[in-house]
């Protein structure tokens, strides 16, 4: 790997005014044919070419984006990562993705800002307080790092959280040290700059319209650039990936909802951990800018629109302001929305599909960018070797006909 | 966020209403002749159209009546509304007018279809 980041570069850079810099990424028109095309420049998408590269020496991969790299969630998200999640098939695909999380920065040779600030999920009633001990149980017969803390150690985490006098009291807590935050763009143009260096092509501002298949196998794609073909097709589109599987011919159980999210003005540090609550529809931390980073529950109903509604963010907003009434004079800088793609069972779609050669990656929904490097490890995998690995082939298209869900409404429905 | 028009109560502001999603699901009329996969699209799939959406609506903190309306789920532009139990209206030439909100260009978009119903 050739090291464009370094202290030596930094300096000599600086003498020419940062000017020199080299591009991170070329800007390839698409060739004709390729063995391997990936549609979404996203971090699941730019990671499942990277990894295909180099874990699997693959060659003659693009990756189709129809805007700029990451642009879709993964430059929309509230960036928190975690693996405590319920089920056994669960917490094994997220824990795999904190592992690799782990080493990102070194991997890429690019910093990702992976900081391991903890992430506590609060409990407001009996039930939750049954439901995160449950959890926590679970998580640490699947060896994560998962605790459960009751309000006084809350308070010395948080002292600026507002525990008693409030309609809904925090009466304890999951708390995953290991868990925390990363630079979203970082993810994307980490993964983006090696794959290039691996030989991928990265094709910005090519929407692809039409997924074409003969016979039952995939034969390639048509784009506002004109038609690719290709040998296999791996779809990570998050919240359009029905609009693109309908195109052939196939109907994905999910549904397209806006998710919003907003930061304030930067202040001092106030808040060192992420704190969620899935019962009161709110979650902050508090970015290295300052900002506290808040999110909310998706809207409810679908949309592409990529905006959403100022009910859900007041909604937000009051629970956060009960929660920690010292916000209560602050300024909110920007809001926005992107669109995720939700399935029945709050859990994500890596899979073969009924066509030879089409590979789906989708369903993150509220919760993927936690997953980015874990995912694209996987689907990868999947489409390497035309099967799932052990990790995500719980993670099939079938389970809905089978039966066989992994049910993480739980861990997931509002929880990020 | 949006204003939606309740055929009994008139506009109203939309936090007053909950979505029910896709319209005329049909359940199957036989469920011993169905198998697991036909099983598996009653309860799972639902129609997620970038356009026009047929979907229900429920006045909840109102009349608590369902309707139906239809939507550009491109721009989120009410075209619609009609009562349960009427037939639904076919939006046979539709140009999309609106720019999606969020600004995304034309191209990239998909912000064209209009499909048959
Ligand atoms: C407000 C918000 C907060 C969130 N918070 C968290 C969080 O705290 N923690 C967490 O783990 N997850 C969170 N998520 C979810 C997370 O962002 C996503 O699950 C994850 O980023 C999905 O990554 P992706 O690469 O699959 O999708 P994306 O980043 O959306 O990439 C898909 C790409 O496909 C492209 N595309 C779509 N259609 C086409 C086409 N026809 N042709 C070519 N390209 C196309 C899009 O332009 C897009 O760039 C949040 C999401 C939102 C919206
Ligand atoms: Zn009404």
């Amino acid at each position: 790997m050739k090291k464009k980041y370094s202290i030596f570069n930094i300096v000599k850079n600086a003498f020419s005014n940062n000017e020199n810099w080299k591009k991170m990424w070329r800007n390839p028109e698409p060739r004709k044919f390729y063995d391997i095309v990936i549609v979404g420049g996203g971090g699941h998408g730019l990671g499942t070419a990277y990894y295909l590269a180099k874990e699997h020496g693959l060659k003659n991969i693009a990756v189709v984006e129809k805007g700029w790299l990451g642009g879709g969630n993964t430059g929309r998200n509230t960036t928190i990562i975690r693996s405590n999640y319920l089920w056994d098939e669960s917490a094994h695909l997220y824990e795999h993705s904190l592992k690799l999380w782990e080493n990102l920065s070194t991997e890429l040779n690019y910093n990702v800002m992976f900081s391991q600030r903890g992430v506590l999920n609060l409990a407001h009633n009996e039930h939750d307080i049954k439901e995160i001990k449950r959890r926590v149980s679970a998580n640490k017969l699947n060896g994560i790092d998962s605790y459960w803390a009751d309000t006084k150690q809350i308070k010395k985490l948080v002292p600026i959280m507002n525990t008693e006098n409030c309609r809904y009291p925090v009466l304890g807590a999951s708390y995953q040290p290991r868990a925390g935050t990363a630079r979203h763009d970082a993810v994307a143009w980490g993964y983006a700059m090696r794959a290039d260096e691996l030989g991928v092509d990265i094709i910005q501002n090519c929407e692809v319209k039409k997924i074409r298949t003969k016979n039952g196998k995939v034969y390639g794609i048509e784009t506002t650039k004109g038609i690719i073909r290709a040998k296999r097709v791996g779809v990570v589109a998050s919240g359009h990936t029905t609009v693109l599987a309908e195109t052939a011919g196939i109907k994905l159980p999910l549904q397209s909802k806006p998710l919003q999210a907003l930061v304030s003005e930067p202040i001092k540090p106030v808040i060192n951990t992420v704190v969620m609550s899935n019962a009161v529809h709110a979650y902050v931390s508090q970015s290295d800018k300052g900002e506290l980073v808040i999110g909310a529950g998706t809207d409810g109903y679908n949309s592409f629109t990529q905006r959403g509604g100022y009910n859900t963010i007041e909604d937000t907003l009051r629970a956060i302001i009960e929660l920690y009434p010292i916000f209560g004079k602050m300024k909110m800088l920007r809001q926005w929305g992107g669109i995720v793609d939700i399935c029945p069972d709050a859990s994500p779609i890596i899979s073969k599909c009924e066509i030879e050669g089409l590979y789906f990656n989708c369903g993150w929904g509220t919760g993927g960018f936690k997953a980015t490097p874990g995912s694209a490890n996987l689907f990868a995998h999947t489409i390497a070797k035309d099967k799932p690995h052990s990790i995500n082939a719980p993670f099939n298209l079938e389970r809905f006909v089978s039966g066989r869900l992994v049910d993480e409404h739980g861990a997931a429905a509002v929880a990020h | 966020m949006l204003l939606i028009n309740c055929p009994y109560c008139g506009e109203r502001d939309q936090s007053e209403f909950t979505n029910g999603g896709e319209a005329h699901v049909a359940r199957p009329k036989d469920p011993d002749q169905v198998n697991d996969r036909e099983w598996s699209e009653y309860v799972f799939v639902r129609a997620n159209p970038k356009g026009i959406y047929y979907e229900r609506w429920v006045h909840t903190h109102g009349c608590k009546k369902w309707f139906n309306a239809i939507r550009d789920t491109s721009t989120d532009e009410i075209l619609k509304i009609y009562k349960i139990g009427e037939t639904p209206p076919l939006i046979k030439r539709f140009k999309n007018t609106l720019r999606s909100p969020s600004g995304e260009p034309d191209v990239g978009s998909g912000n064209f279809t209009v499909k048959k119903p």
